[in-house]
């Protein structure tokens, strides 16, 4: 088991699967299929992510260097929110990008989701962490990977 | 984050619980950020992303409905992105259905929604709100509240303006806050570059796939871009401007740049030149046996790589002016080299309705049209947003296009030659 230190975004505390993407998270292009057409695993739809592409996000601890692309991508991480089909949560290894930041504060303020978020966690923990581990959230920004 | 008292009265319910939100929302977005304080928002319009009414997203329809209901409309009107629909487009009796019955079903009241919040015109539905036809085109140093990953890189770097990669909805909240918290790209440290690219290409790189391969290396970073002035030239005029509108929709989409510099001809570039890059910046060297790697490895999505063709689309970000008499001039003469009158591909040109109407003033429209061109408002992405499409063996030169949707990108001359003879590449 190891131990990371991050900063909390938004709070809150869980324990989930790891999935973990590598490469920038387009979050316009790994929702919109699923939201768009109801897959209750809420898959991933991006061809151009091959470390989770047609992977099952709900519920899981998504991680990821930062996220990319177009900029409804925070208004459809809010949608994801409002409709319960969010990620467990969000661990960032880089400082959060402003659409996830976006998403992510939309997602808390204006729905009851619970989607707790952790930016800068480090390059190590990117390294460290792989899809199927169990990731643990704490309040105070601190992640467990075993 | 200090803010103001009225800001403040703002946060702790003087105009009602739900601006309170709006506030807590954009503080909170600002705080992520290390924010110190919130700048009014000084762009004469806003620009909104979101110009669909798609069933999936109804949570941010009624979010918008309680926002109505509390008597918040943005302080500023906007424009928006294109709509999703135009009947002109061809499609299938089932797309037809998965359009209108499935996936847009709120396109209508959406649209009511907008009118309400503040929209300047039905006809501005455009991803190129900056161009003159429009008229959205901020002034140097404006503040802008705009979201559109493609018209937020293009204010940022061509036209000098200020304005963060919004999101959707935050965009319409700081208009309707009439601030925005100052962070990244709203100040002078957060403009300066942190990748060199250098362009050591033989002749002129395709605006879309350098500024793909730019946005897949340096991602959310500002690249400072020596060496394409040699192709561009120093002024920014429409051939320019043009480039850089494709260029900065592929580096946006592609990784997630919100501004970059180009050496000698964007206006930060000229005035501040290598001072705007940070001493620790990288540097990335892109030649033509780069460029063609980077397209090598896009994935072909089709179902059938090896199927024909079945249409194109050309105009993700919508064509200009002057790109829609060049393809007409490009068409003209491959039609008459290969010794066709029409293109053997459907293909559809989009361009925003201001650009179009001003187009069916000149001969252009007519001979795009002779040619069997389809012009059209149209965002092929929205379009092309659906499992049907998926089957349907569709090229686009947009590599905006081609990351969201499976769409095949070609280059504009391959596309040229594609839609001018029966067989695909492959």
């Amino acid at each position: 088991m190891k131990q990371f230190q991050g900063r909390v975004i938004v709070p809150g505390t869980c324990t989930a699967e790891a999935l973990v993407s590598r490469g920038g998270f387009n979050t316009l292009a790994s929702f919109q299929m699923a939201l768009m057409f109801g897959d209750k695993a809420v898959k991933c739809g991006d061809q151009n992510n091959p470390d989770i592409y047609k992977k099952p996000m709900l519920g899981k601890a998504l991680c990821l260097p930062m996220t990319i692309g177009s900029t409804t991508g925070g208004m459809v991480l809010y949608t994801a929110c409002a409709m319960g089909k969010q990620p467990a949560c969000l661990l960032f290894s880089m400082p959060i990008d402003s659409l996830a930041a976006s998403g992510a504060i939309l997602g808390d303020v204006w729905t009851e989701a619970s989607m707790p978020v952790v930016d800068q966690l480090g390059e190590d923990f990117l390294s460290y962490v792989q899809t199927g581990m169990t990731v643990t959230v704490k309040e105070n920004g601190v992640v467990e990977v075993e | 984050m200090i803010l103001t008292p009225e800001q403040q009265a703002l946060l702790d319910g003087a105009k009602g619980e739900t601006m309170a939100k709006v506030v807590k929302t954009l503080v909170m977005y600002g705080e992520a950020f290390g924010a110190q304080r919130m700048v009014p928002v000084t762009g004469k319009y806003g620009h909104t992303v979101i110009s669909f009414g798609l069933k999936a997203i109804k949570p941010v329809y009624e979010l918008y409905d309680q926002l109505l209901a509390a008597g918040l409309v943005s302080g500023q009107q906007f424009t928006a992105d294109p709509k999703p629909l135009d009947p002109k487009v061809p499609s299938t009796l089932l797309e037809d259905l998965v359009f209108k019955k499935i996936m847009y079903t709120d396109q209508k009241p959406y649209e009511a929604q907008l009118r309400k919040l503040g929209i300047t015109s039905d006809d501005d539905y455009t991803c190129t709100c900056y161009l003159d036809q429009v008229g959205n085109k901020p002034q140097p140093g404006d503040v802008l509240s705009w979201a559109e990953s493609s018209a937020v890189v293009y204010a940022n770097s061509v036209l000098g303006a200020r304005c963060n990669r919004n999101s959707g909805i935050i965009e319409l909240m700081g208009s309707i806050a009439g601030f925005v918290p100052e962070f990244g790209l709203l100040t002078d440290e957060g403009r300066k570059a942190d990748w060199i690219v250098e362009v050591r290409c033989d002749k002129r790189p395709e605006a879309q796939l350098l500024g793909s391969a730019i946005g897949m290396k340096v991602m959310e970073g500002v690249p400072y871009v020596k060496g394409l002035d040699r192709f561009l030239g120093s002024d920014l005029d429409e051939k320019a401007c043009a480039y850089l509108k494709d260029f900065g929709a592929a580096a946006a989409s592609n990784g997630a740049v919100g501004l970059y510099h180009i050496e000698n001809l964007t206006p930060e570039a000229k005035a501040q030149g290598e001072a705007l890059i940070r001493e620790d910046a990288q540097t990335y060297v892109i030649d033509d046996a780069e460029l063609a790697r980077v397209q090598r490895e896009y994935p072909v999505v089709w179902k059938n790589p090896d199927a024909q063709p079945q249409l194109c689309f050309i105009g993700c970000p919508h064509l200009t002016m002057s790109q829609l008499i060049d393809w007409s001039d490009r068409i003209e003469a491959a039609l008459r080299a290969k010794g066709l009158s029409e293109l053997t591909v459907p293909t559809v040109f989009t361009a925003s309705t201001p650009v179009l109407r001003e187009l069916e003033k000149t001969i252009y429209a007519s001979k795009l049209r002779s040619y069997g061109v389809i012009l059209s408002y149209i965002c092929p992405l929205m379009y092309m947003n659906n499992p049907l499409c998926k089957k349907k063996a569709v090229i686009t030169c947009s590599n905006k296009l081609r990351t969201y949707t499976s769409a095949r990108y070609y280059t504009e001359a391959e596309s040229l030659d594609i839609i001018t003879t029966k067989e695909a590449r492959t």
